[in-house]
């Protein structure tokens, strides 16, 4: 992904209601960058399963808010980091269905999805670092 | 503790969730309801989600379980409302809301609720 961070923030997801917050800052953002109400519910709904990811199975972390831009195009780009037990198989965490934790095992496959990129880092003992991205068409 | 209201109109229970809903506001939820049910001898339970802006995998549990655990209780869950984005991203999100029965509005739901009592 190459595109120039406009400015960060930088949101700690520790607690149910940080996911809450995390969900806010997202929708504020691309309402002012001018994205549709479906992309928007797409963007915040990835956004509310990656922070659960990471609350839940990385022991907390925190969350990148960042305001994309590349040449004309606007976006925004999220990261989810934890330093929690990390993920020894990815291709199987991505499978839909699949669930280490009693969940319906749609967070990452769906959150995927449901970004236009998708990008994940994770080996055991070294935590996740989770990023998607959200471009505006025109 | 912060709890969502639940109103009583005859043996139906209406549930409106206007809040923006953390994961545990949403187990108290589905606590409340099981308990309201056989408290109240209801028959039905309309949860009206039109406020909600997103239905992710862990809301959307939750109404599938409130729906199963309402139905071995004897009573018919019908969601009503949903925003036509959260509709869409529930689908690409990969989510059934197995065994949920739907209606586009209060109005509707309800008299869908009452249809299915007598």
């Amino acid at each position: 992904m190459s595109y120039t961070d406009v400015d960060t923030q930088h949101l700690s997801i520790r607690s149910d209601e940080d996911v809450v917050r995390l969900r806010q800052c997202v929708r504020e953002l691309m309402i002012a960058a001018g994205f549709s109400l479906l992309e928007q519910t797409r963007m915040i709904t990835a956004a509310s399963e990656l922070a659960r990811n990471t609350l839940r199975y990385g022991g907390g972390g925190e969350a990148h808010v960042r305001r994309l831009l590349t040449g004309s195009r606007k976006g925004i780009g999220l990261a989810f980091i934890d330093q929690g037990p990390g993920i020894a198989d990815i291709d199987l965490a991505l499978t839909d269905g699949y669930t280490t934790g009693g969940g319906m095992g749609v967070g990452l496959s769906g959150a995927k999805r449901l970004a236009d990129e998708f990008d994940i880092e994770s080996a055991p003992g070294q935590g996740t670092t989770v990023q998607i991205s959200k471009w505006k068409s025109f | 503790m912060e709890h969502i209201p639940i109103l009583k109109m005859g043996n139906l229970l209406l549930v409106t969730i206007q809040v923006d809903m953390h994961d545990r506001l949403a187990m108290t939820l589905q606590d409340d309801l099981t308990t309201r049910i056989v408290k109240d001898h209801a028959s039905g339970v309309l949860i009206d989600i039109s406020a909600l802006d997103i239905v992710d995998s862990f809301i959307g549990r939750m109404i599938s379980n409130t729906a199963a655990m309402a139905r071995i209780l004897d009573a018919r869950t019908v969601l009503v409302g949903m925003q036509p984005a959260v509709a869409i991203t529930l689908v690409e999100l990969g989510l059934t809301l197995h065994g949920v029965q739907t209606a586009l509005n209060v109005e509707k739901g309800i008299s869908l609720l009452q249809r299915n009592a007598t």
